[in-house]
């Protein structure tokens, strides 16, 4: 194996997470094609020794076909995916006027909201707990526990 | 439903006999798994409740409905209750552990369904979803526990001792016993005819009956009986006292059903024949009373709109006959001479008394005290329901009346089993004889005993202080009520977990989804190096063997020229810097291939690159000419650490792997068949086009997706499709030399395209690679003419028409082969002598790949023409316009 190709891989996967550690959907597109050839060079390097191209009548001292086969729709699908990133990207700019990666506000209102969340279920359960009250009292309690334990965990 | 009752009765004189009809087929073969069936006398017993209360409970049901308003309910209740029985018919007549746990899970999840009923209330679904955790949870544990026993080959080993103790877990749980009795009250949020059905005969006695099957094996291990006798004991004294405190008539049934399930695992647990034998009899009893009790229950709700017992007052005047059936089961219940109950009660009492040990006296003295407690809320049950309350607290005039008179279909089962609870009780004699059949199917050595009137010895004693004591309480508890606890204990605890586990997952949430995608991307990153790392420590070691410096001087200036880039590449402030640093990387990477031997990647990786340089640059138009400043999520030390982390990982695993060094038997398989099988020498295309075929039409579908993605995000982001003339006068800044060489050269490199297509299949080449030069070649087409010529190109060559006629050309190459016969994408070779052309050696694998070639052209020109077309037309969507 060539030091030289495998120093080639570990620089293209460095960069690459370097590259994709960012917010610019740019710099995230730029890594995971730097990444993407890492993974091709390496599935070549480690699946064939260097030779002549696999071609029936010439395979003496040929290198493996498979890795090769593999690798190329690789590249042509890497090709694809690197578009439609762009295409994000380009979307990302007609909305926002960069290409910046916010964070997720869904993930942040749930770590956020999470009391107010609490009080809102508290609210609906002190609810629900007064219409069954109502609905009819001679009937005993069945299903405390639907409420009550919301309302005894009191404002937290 | 009948039908099924009447093949269960027409099997019932053959079980009689002492045959066993059986069946079964192979369920899971691989391991061993078959679905068997066999009906011997429990069995059978059993399925003949299921079936036959399945019919009288439908029946009753078509009544108690009848008018519902809620039709589509109703019919979800029949669905439901027709496919529990079936599925309780499978779990009483399972045979083999696999087979009933199926139809045990069954029973669970329709039990849920039919709580939830009434799916607008939430206290139902409350109720609901607790009986599912709560059995559910007990499914689990059966699971488990049956693993664990069926791992284990002797029954005395500590992993069978604790499969057993899940198991008993399961059992526990199905059969609402302490202290996992608090769902089956709750489940009375179902309607009466599933209380009666599911929460009273059937579902319930799962745990009995797998605990009854159990016992006899199992009955001599040293904890066992103890824990039996402890656990249903309690659950008969706490269902018992809890049963007096309710005020709701399901309620209080409900409890009782607790406080009778608990007697009834105590005796069908206790592991001797005359107590197993008296423990069925009992099963079977509890069955008819208790069913019928329910059903009276539900009528008079039906007839008054209320079921408090303290609320009805003067139904029995009104309701005569119901009110004699529902207190001839109520008889039966209390063990009260004549009935069925009491010829079970005193053959459990009699065989306790006579069994040996210390256990027996405790488990005697647990059913008396029960019995008192039975005697107490049966006599408070029937009188709340039936008697006459001068005063009834509180409750408003409509409640002491009857609305209407039930018909005969809601009274009638009510006579049914009060009559069968009759009939039982005075042909005890005979009947001893049936059901022993079936308890000696448990236990060989079980002859049922039951009697008419047993004589004057000590268990008729018993019974009757049981009863004179039991009425006593149940009238002073009817002058002076009790009130409910709020809530029990079980419930508590469940609700305590419950809502335990809810803020866990929250809190979980809290920690693991900050929002920001650095973070995430950083964390599956650092998680692969500790993955990798640690597969590697643990490893075989690394392999220098064939490590060499390089292979040849050019292939270690490339490689370094192409590390230098690919930092520089990351180090780049300006966009277009750093993406024209990429295109550097990907080149340096072409020389790499072509050194090594892969002419066809290099071809492909050198388009791929050049093509994917212009797609950047369109993008990079619009966008800010320099990146932001760093993030200030980490500093750039701890980014810079993982990725040289990452970096070193790779590249010691890569040592550690090694080079394949000959070719696998895969290679040479492929080497000696291209000729023949696919005519071709070009091993690689040969191996895309025919020996992966499948996977190759796979993977073009996907790029012609992705295409059509990046088409509508980009064509989507305005709503026009058409450029605007006046905006391009301004934009065109178009170079006419450009413009005249790519006129020149559009058509040769076409031609180009087509002959790298077609020479692939034996020489470097091939339908990817051909089909990246025509694109560029439109490609410069577009850049050349600007936005106009993009548009222009667009529909003179329709994209998605070449991408449609790809994919079919592809998969239609196949499908001939199929027609032919052969495999589908196997090639047929044709070698046609054509008039001008000579002999044409012609294997339909080319079809295949010029569908490939056809494709990628759609693919590029839908990608780079819609970013060239939309790139100046495009004006940005000002903020708060929102898109």
């Amino acid at each position: 194996m060539s030091l030289a190709l495998v120093l080639l891989v570990a620089a293209l996967f460095a960069c690459g997470v370097y590259s994709m550690l960012h917010r610019s959907l740019t710099r995230i597109i730029v890594g995971v094609v730097l990444i993407g050839n890492g993974v091709n060079l390496l599935i070549v390097v480690a699946g064939s020794r260097p030779g002549r191209p696999p071609i029936v009548g010439a395979l003496d001292g040929a290198t493996d076909a498979i890795p090769q086969a593999l690798v190329l729709t690789a590249i042509v699908i890497g090709f694809a995916v690197q578009a439609f990133l762009l295409a994000l990207a380009w979307r990302s700019w007609a909305l926002d006027g960069d290409d910046e990666v916010e964070d997720d506000l869904e993930d942040r209102r749930l770590a956020m909201d999470r009391r107010r969340q609490i009080r809102i279920a508290e609210a609906q359960a002190r609810e629900d707990h007064a219409r069954w009250l109502v609905r009819d009292a001679s009937r005993p309690s069945t299903h405390e526990l639907d409420g009550r334990d919301e309302i005894e965990r009191g404002d937290l | 439903m009948l039908a099924t009752a009447l093949a269960v009765a027409s099997q019932v004189p053959r079980v009689l006999d002492g045959e066993v009809p059986s069946s079964g087929w192979t369920w899971v073969g691989s391991l061993g798994i078959d679905m068997t069936f066999r009906l011997d006398g429990f069995a059978a017993l059993m399925a003949l409740a299921v079936s036959t209360v399945g019919v009288v409970v439908i029946a009753y049901a078509a009544a108690y409905f009848r008018g519902h308003p809620d039709s589509a309910r109703t019919c979800r209740f029949a669905a439901f209750l027709c496919w529990f029985a079936g599925a309780m018919l499978g779990l009483v007549a399972a045979d083999g552990v696999w087979t009933l746990f199926a139809f045990w899970e069954l029973t669970s999840v329709l039990s849920f369904l039919l709580i939830g009923l009434d799916d607008t209330d939430s206290a139902n679904r409350f109720a609901a979803l607790r009986a599912l955790l709560v059995t559910g949870a007990g499914g689990l544990a059966l699971l488990g526990g049956l693993v664990c026993l069926e791992q284990s080959g002797a029954d005395d080993s500590t992993l069978a001792q604790v499969g057993l103790g899940l198991v008993l877990v399961g059992a526990f749980t199905k059969s609402a016993q302490v202290p996992f009795h608090f769902w089956l009250p709750g489940a009375m949020a179902a309607p009466t005819p599933v209380s009666a059905y599911l929460h009273s005969a059937t579902m319930v006695k799962a745990g009995v009956i797998l605990i009854a099957r159990l016992a006899p094996e199992f009955a001599h291990l040293g904890w066992w009986r103890p824990v039996l006798v402890a656990v249903g004991g309690m659950t008969m004294l706490l269902g018992g006292v809890a049963a007096l405190r309710r005020d709701d008539a399901k309620q209080s049934l409900a409890f009782g059903t607790v406080s009778q399930l608990g007697l009834l695992v105590l005796l069908l647990g206790f592991g001797d024949p005359a107590v197993t034998a008296a423990g069925v009899a009992m099963l079977a009893a509890h069955v008819v009373f208790k069913c019928g009790l329910f059903l009276a229950v539900g009528a008079v709700d039906h007839a008054t709109g209320t079921r408090s017992l303290t609320g009805n007052s003067g139904v029995g005047r009104r309701l005569p006959g119901l009110a004699a059936a529902a207190g001839l089961c109520t008889l039966s219940m209390i063990g009260f001479p004549l009935t069925f109950g009491f010829a079970a009660k005193e053959s459990a009492l009699a065989a306790l008394d006579s069994a040996p040990g210390g256990w027996a006296t405790i488990a005697l003295v647990v059913v008396v005290v029960g019995s008192v407690l039975t005697a107490a809320y049966s006599v408070r049950l029937w009188w709340g329901l039936f008697g006459d309350k001068p005063h009834p607290p509180g409750a408003p005039a409509a409640h002491g009346g009857v609305h209407h008179v039930p018909g005969l279909l809601l009274t009638g089962p009510v006579g049914l089993f009060a009559l069968v609870s009759l009939a039982a009780g005075l042909l005890a004699g005979p009947l001893a004889g049936r059901l022993t059949v079936a308890s000696e199917a448990l236990d060989r050595a079980a002859h049922a005993h039951l009697a008419v009137w047993p004589g004057w010895q000590l268990p008729l004693l018993l019974s009757a202080a049981a009863l004179t004591g039991g009425t006593a309480i149940g009238v002073l508890v009817v002058r002076y009520p009790l009130s409910a606890p709020a809530r029990t204990l079980g419930e508590s605890v469940f609700a305590r977990l419950y809502s335990g586990l809810l803020d866990g997952a929250r809190n979980l949430t809290l920690v693991t989804q900050s929002g920001s995608l650095p973070v995430y991307v950083a964390v599956v990153f650092a998680v692969v190096v500790g993955v990798i790392t640690a597969g590697l420590a643990l490893g075989t070691g690394t392999a220098w063997g064939d490590t060499v410096l390089a292979d040849s001087a050019l292939q270690a200036v490339v490689a370094v020229l192409g590390v230098a880039m690919a930092v520089a590449t990351v180090a780049a402030r300006r966009r277009f810097v750093s993406v024209l640093l990429l295109g550097g990387t990907g080149q340096a990477l072409t020389v790499v291939f072509l050194l090594y031997g892969a002419p066809d990647l290099a071809l492909t990786q050198f388009m791929v690159e050049s093509l994917s340089i212009v797609a950047f640059l369109l993008v990079l138009r619009r966008l800010p000419r320099q990146y932001r400043p760093a993030p200030s999520w980490a500093p750039a030390a701890l980014r810079g650490a993982l990725s040289v982390a990452v970096g070193v990982v790779v590249a010691w695993f890569l040592i550690s792997a090694g080079s394949v060094d000959r070719p696998t038997d895969v290679t040479e398989a492929v080497n000696a068949l291209a000729l023949d099988e696919a005519g071709g020498r070009n091993v690689v295309n040969v191996t895309l086009v025919d020996f992966r075929g499948v996977d190759t039409l796979f993977e073009i579908t996907v790029l012609g997706t992705a295409a059509l993605g990046v088409a509508n995000l980009v064509a989507g982001s305005r709503g026009v499709a058409r450029p605007d003339p006046r905006r391009m006068a301004r934009v065109g800044a178009r170079s006419m030399i450009f413009d005249q060489t790519t006129r020149m050269v559009f058509h040769l490199t076409l031609l180009l395209s087509l002959y790298v297509t077609l020479r692939g299949h034996n020489a470097p080449g091939g339908g990817f690679a051909g089909g990246l030069i025509a694109g560029s070649a439109f490609v410069f087409r577009v850049l050349a003419g600007g936005p106009e010529g993009a548009h222009r190109a667009r529909y003179r060559m329709p994209p998605i028409a070449l991408i449609a006629t790809g994919i079919l050309l592809a998969a239609g190459s196949g499908v001939v082969a199929l027609a032919a016969g052969d495999e589908f994408l196997e090639t047929a070779i044709w070698d046609l002598h054509l008039p001008v052309l000579g002999d044409v050696h012609f294997p339909t694998a080319s079809v295949f790949d010029i569908g490939v070639y056809a494709l990628v052209i759609g693919v590029v020109i839908l990608v780079l023409g819609n970013l060239a077309a939309r790139g100046d037309a495009t004006a940005r969507v000002p903020a708060g316009d929102g898109a």
